[in-house]
């Protein structure tokens, strides 16, 4: 019974528990709740994960009105997978909030803290179940708007203006797709991806479908931050308390690639990006975001900015995969989007244990502190290597795919991009370890510095076995990806 | 009890893996910690000479601990020029340690649990990458001896530690990720496989006009090599403790390098489709150059570790380019340097380390009449340049003789120059050191009568080693027949 109803149930938890929250007392029960509701939402997107491991599709009838006329979920590996990502993320994450948000948030926020949280997982698992794009749009809206609020609860006044500038970027986005997605309606009287996909290719000659495909294009660049439309993220990543960061570092842009993914793949259909410029377009933007933000990153003195540049720099990589539009390539995609929340939640949830015993996370304030949290320290040398794709961690599964993919296109400039940007990783994940490895310029200036607590460190480390695990064992990422790519181009194998 | 081959395969690699987390655990107790590293050592001496052995005698199998992608998994087996290299680095660890513990605490140095942590894990990752059944697990294990022995080389923690710390890392991963990483992308684009197969696994899949830059972005791609441009990160690791460099920057690591290009030659390209296809016809230039220079700056350096370090530059370069004329004979000779320059340089470094413990001197020109001071030291110096130069009556002697019987199976009657001309110039920066040192007077009314010899641990080592030197000139058999089997495939 529960079995049947597990795709909307994995939407609707969350989404039932935050008013819930919202109206408890401040304490530790609204974080106590949130967990609860964010271990089923995982355990259920695992058990979702391996009905469709087999290549089957469930499709899920909200209220039983038939699709295309009602909203249809509709789930398979490539989906799962993102839905997986995010439940799991918000199931580390949460563990690990209760002390950093109250170290960094005022207690009388708390529960609508949790409401918040619980508001912006609903919105991203909604994202990732749907089948239905004008549903999409309202989860993105619920993400978007929760997000915001987080974002805002930042302890620095500079928080505010991080959440407005995303604020404003992020409504022209969701307003951009709203855009195509009113064309898409005119044009073919659904909203169903499924049924689009169908009624698409007789229209792909009709200057409306270009028009909305290029809304639809530009509004999720602005959403997955996608060079140069990314200039929103690394404010709101640097300004947001850190378990925001954890959360949305890990899980947002991911579900904005996915949904790049099924709307080029399984909405409109490669064929027809093939004949507009968008991928060109794509392999461009994507190369140069991965150089300069790689860049950028060098040359950061705060380490949240530092990784929030790096951030964008690897949304190129993951963009690029899509762009070449071969099997490789989305199998290079996928890998990537599971992978990166990984390391990206390693990384952010240690400079979070550092904000929390230091206070800040400016790397002038992080001399010296590899002794003090060695522990700490550790994490961030193994997610920075897992970041840079040093093998036996899971960053290296993904260049080797994503360079296998170029490879296979011979395209030789992506390529050289690709390992250029490493070594560029290389320099802003070295900048991080020097600073915490050699001794400080006077240890008066840290004297009593801890290493920080177990309930920060057990979610930290579990994302850094992860890393590693992911590394050597791949059925799960390269398996679920594989199939992910039979089902998006279905005649490529 | 008797162990499967397989498994003592996977002991030599887990043994010192357990060593670093009891390492760290005694942290409190040194003399325990030290027991421990003492004890693995030999453990995995003993393992590897036994693996050994076995391999003579049976034939065997490859294990495979799981698949990593589809089509590649990590996985070890026993081949004559990993057995090879595996006793090398195996045996000199224990040598090292005894070493390294009168070093350690003679210098008093800091952060000493940190130090034989780091050094256990780098000789596990040396270990894998000796037994290492395809290009994939040893990338893996050439990437994690590089990681390893990060900290090793920014011990000191000075400002000059951290910069040498950076050029290290810099050039290391960076042509490791920029071309070696390339390379096997490549080659597993084009040919299907990463196994190790003798013969190779290219020919007739990859156009021989592609061949020579492939090869070139393997032969640059393994810095660790240090072929010239690439070879800066050797001198700046020398500001790591001595045993370090003993031991990794003569040994495991650099070793590591030049056995991954004698891994990539025989195996991955096979040297009949090298030699047909021309791959390495300008590579080898690279090489010879690096050779020459490298003993000329060598000339210039006053700092004795650092002309050490030039000297193992050349030296490597003579098992590249073993490797790159890739005839038989050339690569017998290759594979048998990897083990008598082991020796002998890491006679060197015991002895640079014991003048900077006893002496405190690290300038060359300062050790004018030390060697009345210090006889055992520079005895051993002068057996170990002896063998370096490769005269008779030391080990060194085969192997320069079978690099030059390759140069002139293949009819490079420059390379022969070359070598040549990189012998005398061996004997110009080594020996002036040695002469100096026994036979000039002290510069500037210094008196030695201070000085004793380095403690005892050091001079058994350096002991240990300089005899070893001299043994393989009269019993070199079981190196040659592991490297005659690597080169003919039999």
């Amino acid at each position: 019974m529960i079995e049947s109803h597990l795709s909307l149930l994995i939407v609707v938890l969350p989404l039932l528990t935050a008013p819930f929250v919202a109206v408890l007392p401040n304490g530790r029960l609204p974080w106590f709740i949130s967990m609860l509701a964010s271990w089923s939402v995982f355990l259920m997107a695992a058990i979702q994960l391996l009905n469709v491991s087999n290549g089957s599709v469930i499709s899920y009838e909200l209220g039983g009105w038939a699709p295309p006329w009602g909203i249809e979920y509709r789930i398979d590996s490539v989906n799962a997978l993102v839905t997986l990502i995010v439940a799991a993320i918000a199931a580390v994450t949460l563990p690990y909030a209760l002390k950093s948000v109250a170290d960094e948030i005022p207690s009388h926020q708390h529960s609508l803290f949790y409401a918040a949280f619980m508001l912006c997982l609903t919105g991203l698992l909604g994202i990732a179940q749907t089948g239905d794009i004008f549903n999409l749009f309202v989860f993105l809206e619920i993400s978007s708007l929760s997000s915001y609020a987080l974002i805002s609860l930042g302890r620095n006044r500079q928080a505010l203006t991080a959440s407005y500038q995303y604020l404003i970027m992020g409504t022209i986005g969701a307003t951009f797709f709203l855009i195509g997605v009113g064309l898409l309606y005119a044009m073919t009287g659904t909203l169903n991806m499924a049924d689009l996909a169908q009624r698409l290719p007789e229209l792909y000659n009709h200057r409306t479908i270009h028009t909305a495909f290029a809304f639809i294009m530009v509004g999720f660049a602005l959403k997955l931050a996608l060079f140069p439309l990314h200039l929103w993220l690394p404010n709101a990543y640097t300004y947001a308390p850190s378990v925001v960061t954890i959360f949305l570092a890990a899980t947002a842009t991911k579900v904005a690639v996915y949904v790049m993914l099924r709307v080029i793949f399984s909405v409109f259909g490669f064929s027809f990006i093939e004949n507009t410029p968008a991928n060109e377009l794509f392999l461009l933007l994507c190369v140069m975001g991965i150089v300069m933000m790689s860049f950028y990153a060098i040359y950061q003195k705060d380490c949240k900015r530092l990784l929030a540049y790096s951030s964008v720099a690897q949304i190129g990589y993951m963009m690029l995969g899509i762009s070449f539009g071969t099997a490789l390539g989305i199998t290079a995609t996928m890998v990537h989007l599971f992978n990166h929340a990984l390391m990206k939640g390693a990384l952010f949830m240690a400079i979070g244990a550092i904000i929390y015993r230091v206070g800040s996370s400016r790397l002038e304030h992080m001399q010296g502190l590899g002794k003090h949290m060695p522990w700490t320290f550790m994490a961030i040398v193994i997610g920075g290597l897992s970041l840079i794709g040093v093998p036996g961690t899971a960053g290296f599964i993904s260049k080797w795919y994503l360079v296998q993919a170029a490879i296979e296109q011979q395209h030789w400039l992506v390529v050289a991009v690709i390992l250029f940007g490493s070594l560029l990783a290389v320099i802003y994940v070295w900048k991080l370890v020097e600073v915490m490895y050699f001794k400080p310029a006077n240890e008066a200036a840290i004297p009593s510095v801890k290493e920080a607590p177990a309930l920060l460190l057990i979610p930290t480390w579990i994302l850094v076995i992860a890393n590693i695990y992911f590394g050597f064992a791949t059925e799960v990422t390269v398996g679920t990806a594989e199939q992910a790519a039979k089902l998006l181009l279905p005649g490529a194998h | 009890m008797t162990f499967a081959t397989e498994q003592l395969i996977l002991i030599a690699i887990i043994l010192p893996l357990i060593a670093a987390v009891l390492i760290v655990l005694s942290d409190k107790h040194p003399n325990l910690r030290e027991t421990i590293t003492l004890v693995t050592a030999s453990l995995v001496a003993l393992t590897v000479i036994t693996l050994y052995q076995r391999s003579q005698s049976e034939s065997l199998s490859t294990i495979s601990l799981f698949e990593v992608i589809p089509g590649i998994s990590i996985s070890f087996n026993i081949e004559p020029l990993g057995m090879l290299f595996a006793l090398v680095s195996g045996s000199l660890w224990f040598v090292t340690s005894v070493y390294a513990i009168g070093y350690m605490r003679g210098h008093a140095e800091k952060n000493q649990t940190r130090f034989y942590a780091a050094f256990a894990i780098a000789i596990s990752a040396a270990l894998a990458a000796a037994f290492s059944a395809n290009m994939f697990t040893l990338f893996l294990c050439y990437e994690i001896l590089t990681v390893s022995t990060y900290p090793l080389v920014t011990h000191a923690g000075t400002a000059e530690a951290r910069r040498s710390g950076r050029v290290y890392l810099g050039i290391l991963l960076g042509t490791s990720i920029g071309f070696q990483l390339l390379a096997i992308l490549i080659t597993w684009s084009v040919a299907g496989t990463l196994e190790f197969k003798h013969g190779g696994i290219l020919e007739g899949k990859l156009d021989s006009a592609y061949a020579g830059i492939l090869y070139a972005l393997f032969i640059f791609g393994i810095g660790k090599a240090a072929v010239m441009p690439f070879h800066k990160w050797l001198p700046a690791a020398m500001v790591a403790p001595t045993p370090v460099s003993a031991l990794l920057h003569a040994v495991a690591v650099v070793k590591a390098g030049v056995f991954t290009v004698l891994k990539v030659t025989i195996y991955i390209f096979g040297s009949d489709f090298i030699l047909s296809s021309g791959a390495s016809d300008w590579l080898i230039w690279f090489v010879a150059v690096t050779i020459l220079l490298a003993s000329l700056i060598a000339m210039t350096k006053d700092n004795l570790k650092a002309r050490l370090a030039y000297s193992t530059i050349s030296q490597l370069s003579y098992i590249v380019l073993g490797a790159l004329i890739a005839t038989e004979m050339s690569l017998l000779g290759g594979s048998m340097h990897i083990v008598m320059h082991a020796f002998a340089k890491i006679t060197l470094f015991f002895t640079a380390g014991a003048i900077l413990v006893a002496a405190h001197k690290t300038e060359i020109s300062q050790m004018h009449g030390l060697g009345r001071a210090m006889p055992v030291t520079f005895t051993a110096f002068t057996i170990g340049s002896l063998s370096i130069i490769g005269l008779p009556l030391f080990g060194g002697m085969w192997s320069k003789w079978y690099l030059a019987l390759g140069t002139v199976q293949a009819e490079q009657w420059i390379l022969l120059a070359v070598l040549l001309i990189s012998t005398l110039l061996n004997i110009a920066y080594l020996l002036p050191v040695a002469i100096n040192a026994f036979f000039s007077k002290p510069t500037s009314g210094e008196e030695y009568s201070e000085v004793k010899e380095a403690p005892v641990t050091m001079l058994l080592a350096m002991g240990f080693t300089s005899l070893v030197c001299i043994i393989l000139f009269f019993y070199p058999d079981p190196f040659y027949n592991l490297a005659a089997q690597a080169a003919s495939g039999k």
